[in-house]
């Protein structure tokens, strides 16, 4: 390792302030990017913004819940853009039956390509980053055989999903934050979760203790694939319109990056959901801020690869210990 | 002194050397009985009109995937190829007004600086290989889209230059590209098999501790490699760009990914420490082959060309787990 071309161990502040910066960082971030919105940004602080804002985080936050458990696991879900693309079509083609028949089978949809996944990485050995590489290759095109083109969405109930709130706050948000909830309960306090860690702390360890490793890696995959395909439902009842093409594209990397800037380290073992929050907010608010500030969406991508590199180097001192 | 790479361990089975021989050549059988089943179906397979342009195409995925297979031997993985494509044509593209040196120099040295920084990130200070080119995709797309004003200037490439020619130019029946990437790729076989780098770049993806106590370079290994990587994804920019004789800004997203597949159907181990730029040849032009049939049926759309290559990477990934467990644990 680099250990050895290394030679030198970080004075011991330098160690703390990058453990609290891991820690609590993101939480830093997104607070100091709301202070400047608040003085420096015209109509910031209304509830119109707010809500654009909340709407648009939504999908990104489900689909990063799906990839932190795959990251505890010490493994990827790169399919993840390819199983909303995949919902929005089976969406479409069965909205005809009812808006619960086809919500019923994207979910299906979803969970059958995170088997896929889970299958290929817990049964075959496949390593994770290639399993769902293949996956999301062949999803996308999946994807669009069943749906050549765009297709508009007019359902009412589809309709108010993507646009009604409850008290003023969007369905869309509320479906979001009640997952997250479910899914940090999940990781808090159950077995399922305390076995998971264990898995991606270390495989081996997990199968000699005699954890089922295999049925726990289907488990977070399926778990993957569905939330994903949730997101892919409210994205097409945000937009009311199903576009296979476009719908999902990159988001992986969203996904990623909020889990990582989260505080999630990609060596598994450790999952952060709180951080993983605050993480899909704080790329929002940085695509937002600078947009506002009339920066063109250019500067957007080379910022959000500069905070990527600087939370996995935090991330890294801690994973060192 | 380190092994010959890929040498047999000692005294393998029958059944292990068939299993090395077909996650070697594999691809090989596909891709020729591919090519037979493809000319005996359509008339238009086997002509140079068809031929020719389905090489051409190749070339600029080919010269990503000879970088990419380095990359992976090294048990790294390079995300960035395909942003660093884009940024490398449109450099070139807009180098082109001032002659072709600047459309030839300045695409390779600011990707070759793209190279530097991950493979400084990732060997010296130990991040992610696939974290650190994700940023770097995110990074060369941006300053690529920031030179661009945000994608809606197209640089052109004077049809008279020196570097149309490069890209339009025919030698033997056979565009210029072509040319070139048969002899990136000879280049490359030698400078992994003969080379003491080459040597490196085995024993740093086979046991990287155990190659840095063996006294390999490895950082330096590591630095070198991505670079490499980013230096081809440049030049097959600069070749796209002179081909298209414009810095076309849309292009380019998930080349990686076909970059990857291509290495890993030629037998590539992403674990690292096992390939051979050969393979990745051969995987370039096996997916070409099954794009070119998808087109030749005709009434499958480009969305079953997807289909058929993400079923098909599974198939071979399946296949090659199989085949590689045997000889390297996961």
């Amino acid at each position: 390792m680099t250990d050895l071309t290394l030679g030198k161990s970080p004075a011991v502040d330098r160690a703390k302030v990058l453990r609290g910066l891991q820690d609590y960082g993101v939480y830093a971030g997104v607070a100091v990017l709301l202070l400047f919105n608040v003085v420096f940004t015209d109509h910031f602080v209304s509830a119109e913004n707010f809500r654009t804002q909340a709407v648009q985080v939504a999908p990104v936050l489900i689909v990063a819940l799906g990839m932190a458990l795959a990251i505890g696991s010490e493994g990827i879900d790169l399919s993840v853009g390819s199983v909303m693309a995949l919902s929005t079509s089976l969406l479409s083609l069965y909205l005809g039956y009812g808006p619960w028949i086809a919500l019923l089978v994207v979910l299906v949809g979803g969970a059958v390509i995170g088997f896929a996944n889970g299958a290929l990485i817990a049964f075959v050995g496949v390593q994770p980053i290639v399993a769902t590489l293949a996956l999301m290759v062949g999803v996308r095109g999946l994807a669009l055989v069943l749906l050549p083109q765009l297709k508009s969405v007019r359902d009412p109930a589809m309709g108010s999903l993507g646009a009604e709130d409850i008290l003023g706050v969007p369905y869309l948000v509320l479906i979001a934050a009640g997952l997250a909830v479910v899914v940090a309960f999940l990781v808090r306090r159950t077995t399922f979760g305390r076995q998971l860690l264990a898995v991606g702390d270390s495989r081996p360890a997990a199968q000699l203790a005699g954890l089922p490793v295999r049925r726990i890696l289907i488990i977070v995959y399926v778990a993957s694939g569905i939330l994903a395909a949730i997101a892919g439902f409210l994205a097409t009842a945000r937009l009311s319109a199903s576009d296979p093409t476009s719908l999902g594209n990159l988001m992986e990397l969203s996904a990623i990056t909020a889990v990582v800037v989260g505080g999630t380290p990609l060596t598994g073992g450790r999952i952060r959901i709180g951080g993983t929050v605050a993480g899909a907010v704080l790329i929002q608010l940085l695509t937002a801020t600078l947009i506002k500030h009339d920066l063109p969406p250019s500067w957007t991508q080379i910022a959000q690869a500069v905070v990527i590199v600087l939370a996995v180097y935090a991330a890294r001192e801690r994973g060192r210990r | 002194m380190p092994a010959k790479p890929v040498e047999e361990p000692t005294g393998p089975t029958r059944g292990e050397r068939l299993s090395a021989l077909a996650q070697q050549h594999g691809a090989l059988v596909a891709l020729v009985v591919l090519a037979a089943v493809a000319s005996l179906s359509f008339d238009s397979f086997a002509t140079s009109a068809n031929l020719e342009p389905m090489a051409m195409s190749a070339t600029f995925l080919a010269v990503i995937a000879l970088g990419m297979t380095f990359v992976i031997i090294t048990g790294g993985i390079d995300l960035s190829v395909g942003s660093v494509f884009v940024l490398g044509g449109v450099l070139a593209a807009w180098g082109s007004q001032y002659g072709t040196l600047v459309a030839l120099l300045l695409p390779l040295v600011v990707c070759g600086l793209i190279g530097l920084v991950h493979g400084l990130l990732i060997a010296r200070t130990g991040l992610a290989p696939f974290i650190v080119t994700l940023a770097g995709m995110l990074a060369a797309r941006g300053i690529m889209l920031s030179i661009t004003d945000e994608g809606a200037t197209t640089y052109l490439v004077d049809k008279d230059a020196y570097l149309a020619q490069l890209g339009q130019g025919k030698l033997l029946g056979f565009g210029v590209p072509i040319w070139i990437t048969v002899a990136l790729f000879a280049a490359g076989a030698v400078v992994l098999r003969r080379t003491r780098f080459g040597q490196n770049v085995y024993a740093v993806g086979g046991n990287e501790d155990a190659a840095a106590l063996m006294g390999a370079p490895v950082a330096r290994t590591k630095i070198k490699v991505y670079v490499l990587s980013a230096l081809l994804a440049g030049l097959a920019g600069i070749l796209n760009a002179a081909w298209l004789t414009s810095g076309v800004t849309i292009l380019g997203y998930g080349l990686e990914l076909e970059a990857i597949a291509a290495v890993v159907i030629g037998g590539t181990l992403l674990s690292g420490g096992l390939g051979f730029v050969s393979g990745s040849l051969v995987g370039v032009l096996l997916l070409k082959v099954i794009q070119n049939i998808i087109n030749q049926i005709g009434t499958l759309d480009s969305a079953y060309q997807q289909v058929v290559s993400g079923g098909f990477l599974v198939l071979v990934i399946i296949a090659q787990t199989w085949l590689g467990r045997r000889r390297k644990v996961f």
